[in-house]
């Protein structure tokens, strides 16, 4: 079931790309059914999945692919898999809920959306670390093209930015991994039997830098972070969506998968490195937040600040601080891309200025309601408050990091100050400032194409999902922390003894 | 006697005939026919030559010596390729314009093949010269084909003269070895020097001959010919360049290295270099895979980067002669024969935009994908295939030579040959993004020039787009005929 989540998107985006002339409502509908078919196969999947005993490793197919290597198709599904799989589906609905109004090339447009989905359910299900890396590459390419064809401001730079980032980390992911596969014997690349493999810890100590930050590049572990601003804000909003809210999330998950897993020895030389690393995106990420005059560029470092939660709870090698960083890859998906949605869609579209300076005057939550209340809703779970997602997922990740590193939580606990600062100070400015009476050449008040149903469906949706979420953990957390205690990770955690 | 000569030497003389019947058929029957239709008909003529050449090949499996030429499963799979290349060259040459003399073309086409033939028949070092000089001087004519551009003229006699200077290399390198062992035959000079030491009047004779060798492979630093050939030659030739002769120089390197001289490799390890082939082909492909890629990055003339590509490609290319066995070999010639798919579609996509005009700058593919949504499909596979973006064939193809490279003797060693490749690689998504960028985000200018629209031409190109997709999402069959093919040889 779970595969066709991999074969709806692509098969989709083939149709797409054979569909004769430009009909951008066929377009639309057809990748909304699209997205649909595979949200509901990947939640039918998980559905079954959860079933089962919690913490196993569900084979769905393992093919010989290239006999002659060793190269399996392999995909399989765990609790981790799982909950990134719930992820993508809500983000690519969503994402092509917000990108109703696009007509300019609209049947590319959906191809290629269609095509980073289908890669990015690609990586989340590979067991298989030669298929993973090509599903992590698959996705490279429709991110350039959404960008440099669809974006707005400085789209080519962010774009070709963006590529190349990407393409370098893939490179060092690359060298990494021929490496590792190399020196285990050429065996196999089957995840869970080199991570079986004791890697001498020589080897470990360069290849896990170079493999994890090769991933963590597109997690936007700082100082590799600064495609992410740019690419987000040249991005249109479908795109920035996806790549906030999932396409960061394969560099953590890539990071978490493949680096720290394979070389146990050489993460607990580098942990506190990367600690400190992260713990600098969080604050740093931040603060610059706090100063941008660009609402999008607002969220863009936003997302910077809360993927340095994840990749610090990653480092905290402890149950609670990773259930946490894996929660939060979830959690910051949902709201970054809510957050986006209100930016880029909602306001952007209509206004077609992001300039906070300019937005004051123009008394947006008056004439778009609607938007104001779903950014103060996405914000407040974006600071991180009780009843929402974000929440829950932090506090795992401070408490995790309390135990491995007290000072560096400290800091982070900064970070979570500033996210309310920025946050807020974003929300009254766009939204909220009551501003002095109009000027007399601004007499006629800004009138704007009402919140359209399709951006009503969206919001909801990701409303309802942080929402739940942060109500009731327990649905995701069943499927996560019987993952992070099987074995796979239990040996990481321990420092690779088995 | 010699008719088994024959039957086993019928693919060569098959299209040795088949160059004759082009010529005459050209020059006598369709000498007043307009130019469309005179090509049509040769080159339907040589495919149907390449063609049953193909079939013989299929059914000739054998593993024998015969005089200075060596025949294996192995070398008969590699002519079907170049057959098959030279096909493909022929078809997308149905609608050239550049040129009126259609028979001397494609009967030197079928000429340079059969150069090519032989080439990789060849076991005897004055046999590979030979067989060499017959395919570059085909070459040099072809690109000095379209008459009516100086550029194409220069560039021919820029190969020539370059083109000498490497058989002078190679052939002095030959009389040293020939002196050295009283051989030709490489099977012999590698059993005459096991026997001897190591003394550097070998080594100087394999530097010169590998020096030859690098200036036909357009390895850095001696590539200085290959953009203004690339650029001067009409495409199809160019294409013809890229592909078909470079899988021939790069097998016949290869059986000269692993046949000739296996005990003197030396090694390429990280700080810890020995003298032999090994240290010169490493510092060959790093050369080439940086200046490659780096001229690439500023280059506005499409066949331009491609050729600065084609020398990189040599580079990362070069890393599987440093793997062992049977496998190195069949990373070696999946990498290059995909290579050769790929890089003939991207100068047959660069034919058709330019059609017959020189118009291939950048700028000329602005917008390529509105006019010509198929052939830019084909474009984005052949450029992001070069890229090594998976999972194309281009991608499989370097993973494989990378993997090799790490598994020979050196084991990590050579690790730093690897970390050069592969960075090398990420700067060159750059480039062919650069290109796909003008064909989908450009706008389409307002009066923009005709494309070529020969429907085989661009059947052409669809099939080898295709071929690129298939063998990178399946790689399997195409290694397991490799593989069986190496078995059987006696390489």
């Amino acid at each position: 079931m779970l595969a066709w989540t991999i074969y709806i998107s692509f098969i989709g985006a083939a149709v797409l790309m054979l569909l004769p002339g430009d009909k951008p409502r066929l377009a639309r509908r057809l990748g909304l059914l699209t997205a649909l078919g595979g949200m509901i196969a990947g939640c039918l999947g998980v559905s079954q999945f959860s079933k089962g005993t919690p913490g196993r490793l569900d084979e769905i197919v393992n093919l010989p692919w290239i006999a002659d290597l060793h190269i399996h198709y392999h995909l399989a599904v765990d609790g981790v898999s799982a909950v990134l799989v719930l992820l993508t589906g809500i983000a690519a609905v969503v994402g092509i809920l917000f990108s109703w109004n696009i007509e300019h090339r609209a049947k590319e447009f959906f191809a290629m959306f269609l095509a980073l989905i289908g890669g990015v359910y690609g990586v989340f299900l590979s067991f298989d670390l030669f298929l993973l890396f090509v599903f992590y590459e698959i996705a490279i390419i429709p991110k350039y093209f959404l960008i440099a064809i669809w974006g707005s401001t400085r789209r080519e730079y962010g774009a070709m930015k963006l590529a190349l980032y990407s393409f370098i980390g893939s490179a060092m992911v690359l060298i990494g991994l021929i490496a590792a596969y190399v020196v285990s014997g050429s065996h196999s690349f089957d995840l869970v039997e080199l991570a079986k493999y004791p890697f001498p810890a020589s080897f470990q100590n360069w290849a896990f830098p170079l493999v994890f930050i090769g991933f963590a590049i597109l997690a936007g572990l700082w100082p590799f972070h600064t495609w992410a601003p740019t690419g987000h804000v040249a991005a249109p909003t479908a795109a920035s969506m996806l790549l906030a809210g999932v396409v960061m999330k394969l560099g953590a998950y890539g990071a978490m998968r493949v680096a720290m897993i394979l070389f146990p020895l050489g993460l607990q030389t580098w942990q506190n490195t990367i600690a400190l690393l992260a713990v600098i995106g969080i604050v740093y990420g931040a603060m610059v937040a706090l100063v941008q005059r660009d609402f999008k560029f607002v969220i863009g470092y936003s997302s910077v600040s809360h993927m340095g939660f994840v990749l610090l709870g990653l480092m905290t090698l402890t149950q609670v601080g990773i259930s946490g960083a894996i929660l939060q890859m979830f959690s910051h998906g949902i709201i970054a891309g809510l957050l986006f949605g209100v930016v880029g869609r909602m306001v952007y579209d209509r206004t077609h200025t992001r300039d906070l300076v300019q937005l004051q005057p123009m008394n947006l939550s008056k004439l778009l309601p609607f938007a104001a209340v779903t950014f103060v809703i996405g914000g407040a779970a974006s600071m991180g408050l009780p009843g929402f997602s974000g929440f829950i997922a932090e506090l795992q990740v401070v408490e995790g990091a309390w135990v491995a590193f007290p000072i560096f939580t400290v800091a982070a606990g900064l970070g979570i100050i500033l996210g309310v600062a920025y946050t807020l100070r974003v929300m009254i400015k766009a939204f909220f400032l009551q501003n002095e009476p109009i000027h007399a050449t601004d007499a006629a008040p800004h009138h704007f194409v009402p919140i359209t149903l399709p951006e009503r469906l969206g919001a909801l949706v990701l409303l309802a999902a942080t929402l739940v979420i942060g109500l009731y953990p327990r649905l995701l957390m069943d499927l996560i922390v019987p993952a992070v205690n099987s074995p796979l990770f239990s040996r990481m955690l321990k420092g690779g003894v088995s | 006697m010699h008719l088994e000569w024959l039957r086993l030497l019928a693919p060569e003389t098959i299209v040795v005939v088949t160059a004759l019947i082009v010529l005459m058929a050209d020059l006598t029957l369709f000498r007043q026919k307009p130019i469309t239709f005179r090509a049509a008909v040769a080159g339907m003529i040589a495919t149907l030559g390449c063609l049953i050449a193909i079939f013989w090949l299929e059914e000739l499996s054998v593993s024998q010596k015969l005089g200075m030429l060596s025949l294996s499963p192995l070398t008969q799979m590699i002519k079907q390729a170049i057959l098959a290349l030279t096909i493909f060259t022929a078809l997308i040459s149905f609608s050239a314009k550049f040129t009126r003399h259609i028979g001397e073309y494609f009967a030197l086409l079928l000429v340079a093949t059969v150069g090519l033939l032989f080439l990789i028949s060849s076991e005897n070092l004055l046999m590979i010269f030979v067989s060499l000089e017959l395919l570059s001087l085909s070459l040099y004519a072809m690109v000095a084909f379209n008459k009516a551009s100086l550029a194409s003229s220069e560039a021919a006699l820029k190969y020539f003269l370059f083109g000498g200077m490497a058989a002078a290399f190679t052939l002095y390198g030959i009389s040293l070895i020939y002196g050295l062992t009283g051989s030709l035959e490489l099977p012999e000079i590698a059993t005459k020097l096991s026997a001897q030491t190591a003394t550097p009047a070998l080594f100087l004779a394999l530097v010169m001959t590998l020096i030859g060798f690098a200036f036909k492979l357009a390895a850095a630093p001696f590539h200085l010919w290959a953009p203004d050939a690339y650029q001067g030659a009409p495409t199809q030739i160019a294409s013809f360049i890229a592909s078909g002769s470079k899988i021939g120089s790069f097998f016949v390197l290869a059986r000269i290295l692993a046949v000739g001289f296996p005990q003197n490799t030396g090694s390429a390890a990280f700080c810890s270099w020995t003298s032999g082939w090994a240290p010169i082909l490493a510092l060959l492909a790093v050369i080439s895979m940086l200046l490659g890629n780096i001229v690439a990055i500023m280059q506005s003339s499409v066949k331009r980067l491609l050729a600065y590509s084609a020398i990189a490609h040599g580079g990362y290319a070069l890393l599987a002669f440093f793997g062992t066995g049977t496998r190195a070999m069949s990373a070696l010639m999946f990498y290059v024969i995909t290579y050769a798919i790929t890089v003939l579609g991207a100068f047959a996509v660069v034919a058709m935009v330019e059609n017959g005009s020189n118009r291939e700058q950048m700028r000329d593919f602005a917008g390529l994908s509105r006019r010509a949504p198929v052939l830019s499909a084909c474009m984005a596979v052949f450029m992001l295939s070069l890229a090594g973006i998976p999972p194309l064939a281009g991608f499989f193809g370097k993973f494989y030579v990378f993997t090799v490279a790490l598994s020979g003797p050196q084991n990590l060693g050579l690790l730093w040959l690897v970390i050069v490749a592969i960075s090398a690689s990420a700067i060159s998504l750059y480039y062919y993004l650069q290109v796909l960028k003008q064909i989908y985000v450009a706008d389409v200018p307002a009066h923009p020039a005709p494309l070529d629209t020969n429907v085989i031409a661009r059947g052409a190109i669809v099939v080898l787009a295709a071929a690129v997709v298939l063998m990178g999402c399946l790689p399997g069959p195409t290694l397991e005929k490799l593989a069986t093919a190496m078995a059987k040889s006696i390489f």
